[in-house]
């Protein structure tokens, strides 16, 4: 894998999208945490996967990803066009079905 | 540590013909667990109980038996729940500050079914939070005590229920597996957990840590208890698509006293030179039984298992990593106050979970974020696939089970491992059991001063079956010899 190690601004940035507060004190610990954990995980990179197909489910066409970041796409309608119904800004919507519920048909 | 009390089945048939009233063995138990002191001072096993809806629901079998009806294969008798699994008297926590007070609106599937066939279910149980974990150390609550020894671990993350099984509180109880927590706690505490295979048990009301790899689990005192654990809950569930619709064999019925004609592997891999030798030992008297019972002993090879653990820790974390997003302060449990919407997701967050969920999330969201998802994810799901391809091929070859030793160390004391990844290592005979999905058990095989072997045994997709016929037959070969 031969990857860089863990930098703090990459614990920064990680937590800011897992949406963690961390103490400024934490940071250098777990930035050593997760290089000592991801040392670990360098043999996988030795190992020759070339020869799996795509039956596996991982194949090369890869996973589409999107833009590691923060901004909401903003909506095209507002909610209350689409939503069944709302109150106090939330949606209404019915609830969960249960084991008390007759089994449908 | 003297365990009085009939087994489960043994339990039910007293309950259903009247002869022994429900009531009396739901009061025993709670009994059994002031005895033992399950409360935070004492095993820290159970987190929560319902003694009035317990009797209650004793009763009502009481009243069923009397009425002639057949109130089920697991009638009157008493189990614990871990506390990832949904209940609807009980709160629901995890073993999380940030579930704290949580009560489920709806009831996990297994639950339903435990108290269809009969069962009582009388507490829930403590556990690492949010099964993160390899010896209940990682709980909100504080640690659980292994009852053999106090001073050690019950293993993990499922130590909760073992203790209380090791105990003598219950004989039959839930937990759940990710990489190794049921048949892990079943090693350190000296009796029976059995995983199933994925999709075997309905996960519905099971909270979510890693779905790839997350199935419900069963503890018994005995294969038996386990045997009819499984059966109660395991089936198709309308509310879990991941549940199959495969037929549910008779798992009690599987009991045999040989094994003529059955061929078990014993891969190489996971007796390494490294391996404790006494440890060792406990197998290689294991496998003389198997022999002795008309089983043939052959040695295999799954070459990619020294790749288990960093593959499940990437994929898990990664997992945990986005079905935690939920835990947020909006929807569940305690909110912490906070000026913005964001500040106030982070506070509830980093206040809500403990050191190692949040080192798992850090590590799956890293691993999961843009320039390293092809390096770790990625490769971590093609290393699954091999790992997978492993166990296929020898079961091809002709082999019905596979045996190893289930940990590779006895129970630990408390506090003893402090590095994240040496507690990783505790799973390496385990976690490749959930990365290939298919269903293993523990069950005791002996002891090395004086704390509990685990044996596991491993199976083929849905082959539960003969689990549980290889583990009845060693069982009754090993006798008291498994606790010794």
């Amino acid at each position: 894998m031969g990857l860089v190690s863990v930098t703090e601004a990459e614990v920064r940035h990680v937590a800011a999208l897992a949406r963690l507060g961390l103490d400024a004190e934490q940071i250098p610990t777990i930035a050593a945490e997760l290089n000592g954990i991801l040392a670990h995980m360098e043999s996988l990179s030795k190992v020759n996967t070339a020869t799996l197909s795509a039956v596996t489910g991982v194949g090369t066409a890869g996973t589409p990803l999107r833009v590691d970041g923060g901004n909401q796409i903003p909506l095209a309608r507002p909610r209350e066009a689409f939503a069944p119904a709302m109150r106090d800004g939330f949606l209404i919507v019915p609830r969960l079905a249960t084991h008390e519920d007759p089994e449908s048909p | 540590m003297t365990v009085p009390g009939p087994s489960a089945a043994e339990l039910a048939r007293q309950h259903a013909a009247g002869t022994a009233p429900a009531t009396r063995s739901v009061e025993q138990a709670f009994a059994r667990a002031a005895e033992v002191n399950t409360g935070p001072s004492g095993l820290n096993a159970i987190l929560w109980d319902d003694r009035e809806a317990a009797l209650g629901a004793a009763a009502k079998v009481a009243d069923l038996a009397r009425q002639g009806n057949q109130p089920g294969p697991l009638a009157g008798v008493p189990v614990v729940v871990k506390d990832n699994i949904a209940t609807l008297t009980m709160p629901t926590t995890c073993g999380s500050r940030i579930l704290e007070g949580y009560v489920s609106p709806f009831e996990a599937t297994v639950v339903t079914r435990l108290r269809t066939a009969g069962a009582i279910i009388i507490g829930k149980t403590n556990m690492d939070e949010f099964a993160m974990g390899s010896s209940t150390e990682n709980s909100a609550y504080g640690p659980t005590r292994n009852p053999l020894d106090p001073t050690r671990v019950p293993g993990g993350s499922s130590g909760g229920s073992a203790a209380c099984v090791a105990a003598g509180i219950v004989r039959v109880a839930l937990g759940s597996e990710t990489g190794g927590s049921v048949r892990q706690p079943a090693a350190f505490c000296g009796i029976v957990g059995v995983k199933p295979t994925y999709g075997r048990v309905s996960r519905y009301g099971l909270v979510a840590f890693a779905s790839s790899l997350d199935q419900v689990g069963v503890f018994g005192r005995s294969v038996e208890d386990a045997a009819i654990g499984l059966g109660a809950i395991a089936g198709r569930d309308r509310y879990d698509s991941t549940s199959a619709d495969a037929a549910v064999d008779d798992y009690a019925a599987t009991v045999s006293e040989t094994l003529k004609g059955v061929v078990i592997g014993r891969p190489r891999e996971y007796f390494p030179d490294s391996l404790d030798a006494r440890i060792r030992e406990r197998c290689d008297a294991a496998f003389d039984a198997f022999r002795q019972l008309g089983a043939t002993v052959r040695d295999v090879s799954l070459p990619h298992t020294d790749l288990a653990i960093p593959t499940y820790y990437i994929i898990a974390p990664a997992e945990a990593s986005s079905n935690l997003a939920r835990f947020d302060g909006v929807r569940y449990g305690v909110r912490a106050k906070a000026a913005t919407l964001r500040e106030m997701y982070a506070d509830t967050r980093s206040h809500g979970f403990g050191p190692e969920v949040t080192r798992r999330i850090l590590l799956g969201t890293y691993v999961l974020s843009a320039g390293y998802y092809d390096a770790y994810y990625k490769k971590a799901q093609e290393v699954r696939a091999l790992i997978a391809d492993d166990f296929q091929k020898v079961f091809d070859t002709g082999v019905d089970v596979l045996v190893t030793p289930t940990a590779p160390t006895t129970a630990f004391p408390i506090g003893a491992k402090s590095d994240p990844y040496e507690m990783y290592l505790s799973d390496i005979f385990t976690a490749t059991a959930n990365l290939a999905g298919i269903p293993a058990l523990s069950l005791p095989i002996g002891r090395v001063d004086g704390l509990p072997v685990g044996g596991q045994i491993m199976a083929p997709h849905f082959a539960e079956a003969a689990l549980f016929r290889a583990a009845f037959a060693l069982e009754l070969a090993l006798g008291e010899a498994a606790h010794r």
